[in-house]
């Protein structure tokens, strides 16, 4: 009796999950899909791609996005980019960061340090709206994490770019992408076949940008990822010896009282 | 029996006639246990172990975290990118909180399966239901604290309710507030209340386990038993390794989601720092809540929808007065037991649609869910419990149905003897 019931309610939940599949899938294109070397439970960045990656943003994105959460000494820290030290510090020494007050009490400039955070691009959030035509470009270093779809969704919309179909009439500085909600965007296609040009000789194919790009800011996002993934791995692997010596030990001392229980 | 303890040593015995620590810690090892427990009864273990890995983690979150309005979301950050395992701490305590209302959602509907609420076991249960609001409560503040946007409108959306109060609900959801909207001074109050409930509860669940080692634990017959006897066995060693056991099943699932499905059970938007401006689309509370929350918007009226979602939560306390069948497990009660798994069906159906927007066939699945839910506590349940022809139950856990048919009645005189 309680078996079948149980089956009852997994039916029901796999009727109800069909139906809320089929209630998104209304809403929203299908999201393109990427076999993400850092998917799964070993799941590992790319180092490459994630190298490739932080130039696309320092040449392309972050003219415009900021990334405030995180500093250049991560670029090469364990499970990321991994720079040597000496890269990270010519990458910081290539921004000018604002400091101060110094003796005299004023403000100056002075190269970056590895122990800065990103430069923004703007001064404040505002700033950033205002040059954008009204549109804030969203901090990305947490984006991945706050869009649905993850790091899926943000490839998608850097791939959805297309020509608006006739019926869509778009206002100029608005940008026609099938991904987006309502399939409008503010920000002009951001990449194109050779914007970059990686010195590790891949070809910078908007499609290898965006993957690498995604990459990156899925590490910026998420930067113990694959920490996690090789602790957890351990954590389970010992949980699980654990559980079989606990259940043997269980049932030799069950074993004392009547079989019956 | 654990009252008449003497400890062998000198000392022992020095400092058990002054503080009885060491006949306490005998009762509790020689508790006697019924030894047909199942495994639904481990979660009793599992909650607390729950609520001490809570409060441990959250100490330590607290350290580095920051309850202030402009600092919040990105000292959460800093906890995730540069606090020595902060990531992991702050994983254990988020997905923490779900797994614990997993466990206790289960252990709610074992009791309500066993009929655990019945007498002589009242006291219990009420203090479990009070548990479970301050659980709820704690949670609740405790999702504001990073001050994402599902934060920032949660707690707008929640605090709000109180407005449909008469009169004084606007005044008292300025007083909540601390302002004029959810703001700093409500984000100071939620992270102080949030660490001072767990201990509340804390306190709740040893008066829980007290008023529990009074007439001992139910068991999956329903009947009363004598203690100690050949139904029993003593809760160390028996109890504690199949408790460890379970954990350990529980720890396993609940590490699959720490270490690679740490954000599953939460929502996206809460990664977006919170911004009074803009509202997001679809504001849901966090699963756990989201029957209540099903229950609120599938009243039209929005005091008549906060009455039903708190007499939602408070009708449980009324429950063992509510069922008056004289039979407790529901393993004898053929006809009840399709009810119950209707309920189960009824309150996963409402977790469903309340995560949905509420229009169309949702809000009818949450308008007929709703009205099935109270007929069940006010209409079957009461009405079951007079009418229903109950199978025979046994008279002891070791001398099983073949004792023939057996009123209950005759089981429960074993009472006496306790």
């Amino acid at each position: 009796m309680c078996k079948i019931n149980v089956r009852f309610i997994v039916l029901l939940f796999i009727f109800f999950s069909i139906n809320l599949n089929q209630a998104n899938s209304e809403e929203k294109t299908k999201l393109l899909e990427v076999n993400w070397t850092f998917e799964g439970i070993t799941g590992k960045f790319d180092r490459s791609s994630l190298q490739r990656g932080y130039q696309v943003y320092t040449e392309v994105c972050a003219s415009c996005h900021s990334m405030n959460l995180v500093s250049y000494r991560n670029l090469g820290e364990p499970g990321g980019p991994e720079f040597s030290v000496e890269q990270v510090k010519a990458i910081a020494a290539n921004f000018e960061v604002s400091d101060g007050p110094n003796e005299d009490g004023d403000m100056f400039t002075r190269p970056g340090r590895p122990s800065d955070r990103f430069v923004s691009p703007y001064p404040n959030i505002q700033a950033a709206t205002a040059a954008n035509g009204g549109a804030y470009p969203p901090d990305m270093s947490v984006l991945v994490k706050s869009r649905k779809g993850g790091a899926d969704y943000i490839y998608s919309v850097l791939m959805g770019y297309e020509e608006p179909p006739a019926n869509i009439k778009l206002d100029d500085g608005v940008y026609y992408n099938k991904y987006m909600e309502g399939q409008k965007i503010k920000m002009s296609n951001p990449l194109s076949d050779g914007i970059v040009s990686y010195s590790d000789g891949t070809q910078a194919t908007e499609a290898q940008m965006a993957k690498d790009v995604t990459t990156f800011l899925t590490w910026a996002a998420e930067p113990t990822l694959e920490q996690r993934h090789k602790m957890g791995v351990k954590v389970l692997i010992f949980l699980i010896i654990f559980t079989i010596l606990v259940y043997l030990s269980m049932k030799r001392l069950w074993s004392r009282i009547d079989p019956e229980k | 029996m654990s009252e008449n303890y003497v400890p062998s040593s000198k000392f022992g015995k020095w400092f058990n006639d002054r503080l009885p620590l060491l006949t306490l810690s005998k009762h509790l090892t020689d508790y006697p246990t019924p030894k047909n427990l199942n495994y639904w009864w481990t979660f009793g273990g599992i909650l607390t172990f729950c609520l001490i890995s809570q409060i441990i983690t959250g100490i330590v979150l607290g350290m580095h975290y920051v309850a202030h309005a402009d600092m919040a979301f990105n000292s959460i950050e800093h906890i995730m990118r540069d606090v020595n395992y902060g990531w992991l701490i702050r994983y254990i305590h988020s997905n923490g909180a779900s797994m614990f209302f997993l466990a206790v959602y289960i252990h709610i509907f074992r009791s309500l399966f066993y009929g655990s609420y019945r007498s002589p076991r009242e006291i219990i249960w009420i203090l479990g239901m009070l548990i479970y609001l301050l659980m709820m409560a704690t949670a609740f503040m405790g999702y504001v604290l990073p001050w994402g946007q599902m934060s920032f409108w949660g707690a707008t959306v929640i605090t709000n309710l109180f407005s449909a109060i008469p009169l004084v609900g606007e005044s008292i959801v300025t007083w909540l507030w601390g302002g004029y909207s959810v703001d700093n001074p409500t984000l100071t109050r939620f992270f102080s209340l949030h660490y001072l409930f767990p201990f509340l509860i804390l306190g709740l669940v040893v008066l829980h386990i007290w008023a529990l080692h009074v007439p001992g634990n139910n068991n999956p017959i329903g009947i009363d038993i004598k203690k100690p006897s050949k139904d029993t066995v003593p809760f160390h060693p028996y109890i504690t390794i199949k408790d460890l056991f379970a954990l350990l099943i529980f720890m396993i699932i609940f590490s699959g989601f720490i270490f690679f499905a740490p954000n599953i059970l939460g929502h996206s938007d809460n990664y977006i720092e919170a911004n009074p401006l803009v509202t997001p689309k679809h504001i849901v509370p966090e699963w756990y809540l989201l029957p209540f929350y099903a229950i609120l918007r599938a009243v039209p009226d929005k005091l008549g929808g906060v009455i039903l979602m708190l007499g939602s939560i408070f009708i449980l306390m009324a429950l063992p007065w509510l069922d008056s069948s004289k039979v407790r497990s529901t393993v004898f009660r053929p006809l009840y037991k399709k009810f119950f798994w209707l309920l189960v069906i009824d309150v996963l159906a409402l977790g469903y649609v309340g995560a949905m927007p509420a229009e169309g066939l949702y809000l009818l699945i949450a308008r007929v869910g709703t009205i099935y839910y109270f007929a069940h506590f006010l209409i079957v349940l009461p009405v079951l419990s007079r009418i229903e022809k109950t199978e025979p139950v046994p008279l002891s856990i070791t001398e099983p149905v073949l004792g023939g048919i057996l009123k209950p009645e005759m089981a429960r005189s074993d009472k006496k003897d306790v």
